[in-house]
């Protein structure tokens, strides 16, 4: 006991003064995942307002034309501006990026409505360019809408009823509730709990077997009269404590930057208050054993440093591809995913931030087996800590 | 006191160890001495038991270093070749690590690790984090945190490597004393003079066998040479010649 508490603290000590292993543990993770977070979000939001109620401005050339046109396109809260001088501008303004559309209207479009004649309009939208795009199909809208207004007009005035225009009526209705909608884009945040937690015991892990033997310190330690399984646990552990000090950071980090989110107007409210944040920490806890074993495993197989750090660039990833898998099976949380790690803790993550009620029998079968795997893996570790092999 | 019977050990298709015996004495220096790739460190990495040997048998006082391999590193104090500390602790931390490690008493590690950093002469630089550290300064700490929980049997792989004059000499002064201690010193060199200079007995060893062994005296007497660069010499071209 006295060696493993001797281990454990010297190795806390050792990497407290590590700015490396501090940078990774408490900044890297811990920010890494709120800063990504909240840069989607702004950019789905920034869309999203865009698309409904921002206005946007259309360049008309040969605006007088059509004045009734031009107040319609206002009352969708589109801005008439005036437009370059002839078409020859329009295309130009449109190719070298100016404008994103151009709307021309000809001067005999008024004469060609009277006359029932399909008038005219030019509209010069360029399709390679995403943006001007999208500003083009919202004023392609907006003119397809007067279409058929003025069509449902004409045929008002001869006596025919303008809903033979419109045998379908297409309603479209968007069952998920705000909390559901949140937990869609808060899937991700599950994968960076985990990423954080892990990059938190990353060096101390390397440092076990790849660390310890680069230095040259490993063979005068494993000389020493203690038993190899004592060391091994003492690092473990050790890696363990930054790990989960990583962890709570980037939960707290995580309930900061929501709090600053305008998540409202996207229509979600996820349910990240102080509770789940703890209950969060409970749940994932289990995975640092698992994630501190398995990263000390990864790397005594390597010979170096540096290829330690590349084996655990891999590792970094692998919790994702359960949770990546189910998310594109789109699969409902079932008992059996539960013994999967890291797969049932993201399934129950994102139930908590949706809100739903929890399933205790679900959370118990993760814990434990999250456990079971974690005590394997140490165990596999200390196994492995007794080969000559290890020297490298 | 230091007893290897026979001892072989292969790594892979490379036989590093042959078949080496030879006893180290309490009381008495003993060298190992062979040119470089001779199966010296391997030899000694079995002693102090991180390798294991595939035949034959080493005890440490006793204690045997496959069997009882606890018991064993609990007797000895080793020193291997190129030994690195932890840069980011003192020098006075890295040694009270190993004497926690060693289960020297909790209450007695502060005095025990200020003795040993007295006795060897590093109390200048004790409290100065170990980064940047010069190889003397290094190896001195190594060694004191070899020896914190006053081993009986010292073993130490090429000792004296990257060490300048002056380190090399207060080195030996402590061998020296370890040996006036009644301690058992097992330490390993490719360099005669400094084997010839320290060692009560030498063990010459070439391609992974004991080529000869006995006093100094002893084996310029066997080898029919004056020169103990001579005798060395010839002593491996016998075993070369087999």
């Amino acid at each position: 006991m006295r060696t493993f508490l001797t281990v454990f603290f010297k190795e806390i000590l050792d990497n407290v003064r590590d700015r490396r292993t501090l940078t990774s543990a408490l900044i890297m993770g811990p920010i890494f995942g709120p800063v990504m977070f909240a840069f989607v979000i702004n950019l789905s939001i920034d869309r999203a307002l865009d698309d409904a109620e921002s206005s946007m401005e259309l360049p008309v050339i040969g605006q007088e034309h059509a004045p009734n046109l031009m107040r319609f396109l206002e009352s969708r809260n589109i801005d008439i501006v005036a437009g370059p001088d002839d078409i020859n501008g329009a295309e130009e303004a449109v190719k070298n990026g100016k404008h994103d559309v151009v709307l021309v209207i000809p001067e005999e479009f008024g004469e060609q409505l009277a006359d029932t004649i399909p008038a005219r309009v030019e509209l010069f939208s360029d399709e390679a360019n995403s943006q001007g795009e999208k500003e083009a199909r919202r004023a392609r809208n907006a003119l397809r809408a007067y279409n058929q207004q003025l069509a449902g007009m004409r045929l008002s005035a001869r006596g025919i009823n303008p809903m033979l225009l419109r045998p379908i009526n297409i309603d479209e209705i968007d069952v998920s509730t705000p909390s559901g909608r949140s937990a869609m884009l808060l899937g991700m945040m599950s994968y960076f709990f985990i990423f954080a937690l892990l990059m938190g015991g990353m060096y101390l892990a390397i440092d076990t077997t790849a660390g310890e033997r680069e230095r040259g310190s490993l063979e005068p330690l494993l000389s020493l009269p203690v038993t190899r399984g004592q060391l091994i646990l003492g690092k473990i552990f050790a890696a363990c404590v930054f790990m989960a000090a990583s962890l709570l950071l980037s939960l707290l980090s995580f309930y900061v930057v929501l709090k600053f989110m305008p998540l409202e107007q996207l229509g979600m409210t996820p349910n990240f208050g102080l509770p789940v944040v703890a209950a969060a920490f409970f749940l994932l806890l289990p995975f640092i054993l698992l994630g501190a074993s398995l990263m000390t495993l990864v790397a005594s197989f390597t010979k170096s440093y540096k290829e330690a750090q590349t084996w655990l660039s891999v590792v970094l990833i692998a919790p994702t591809l359960p949770i990546l898998i189910v998310s594109i099976l789109t699969l409902r949380p079932e008992i059996e995913f539960m013994v999967i790690p890291s797969l049932s803790q993201h399934l129950i993550l994102v139930d908590m931030v949706k809100n739903e009620p929890l399933n205790g029998l679900h959370v118990a079968i993760s814990v434990c087996s999250t456990l079971l795997f974690g005590a394997l893996l140490t165990w596999i570790c200390a196994r492995l800590y007794r080969r000559e092999g290890l020297l490298g | 006191m230091i007893k290897v019977d026979s001892i072989h050990k292969s790594f892979g298709k490379v036989q590093a160890v042959r078949g080496v015996s030879f006893d180290a004495p309490d009381g008495k220096i003993t060298g190992l001495l062979g040119p470089n790739g001779a199966g010296k460190s391997t030899t000694l990495r079995i002693l102090y038991t991180v390798l294991k040997p595939d035949r034959g048998s080493a005890t440490i006082d006793g204690a045997d270093v496959v069997t009882d391999s606890l018991a064993a590193r609990q007797k000895i104090g080793a020193l291997p070749h190129g030994a690195g500390l932890y840069p980011h602790l003192t020098a006075r931390e890295n040694v009270a690590y190993y004497a926690n490690l060693c289960g020297i008493d909790k209450a007695e590690v502060g005095d025990r690790v200020s003795e040993i950093i007295r006795l060897l002469e590093i109390e200048e630089f004790a409290d100065r984090r170990t980064k940047g550290f010069s190889q003397g300064q290094r190896t001195k700490v190594s060694l004191a945190r070899a020896l914190v929980h006053d081993p009986q049997n010292v073993i130490l792989d090429e000792p004296t490597n990257g060490l300048d004059v002056m380190a090399t000499r207060s080195l030996r002064r402590l061998i020296l004393k370890l040996k006036d201690a009644g301690r058992c010193v097992l330490f390993s060199s490719h360099v005669m003079q400094e084997v010839a200079a320290l060692c009560d007995d030498i063990c010459i060893i070439a391609n992974g066998q004991v080529a000869i062994d006995g006093s100094i005296d002893g084996i310029r007497e066997r080898t029919g040479q004056e020169d103990l660069e001579e005798a060395f010499v010839s002593a491996i071209q016998m075993v070369g010649e087999e």
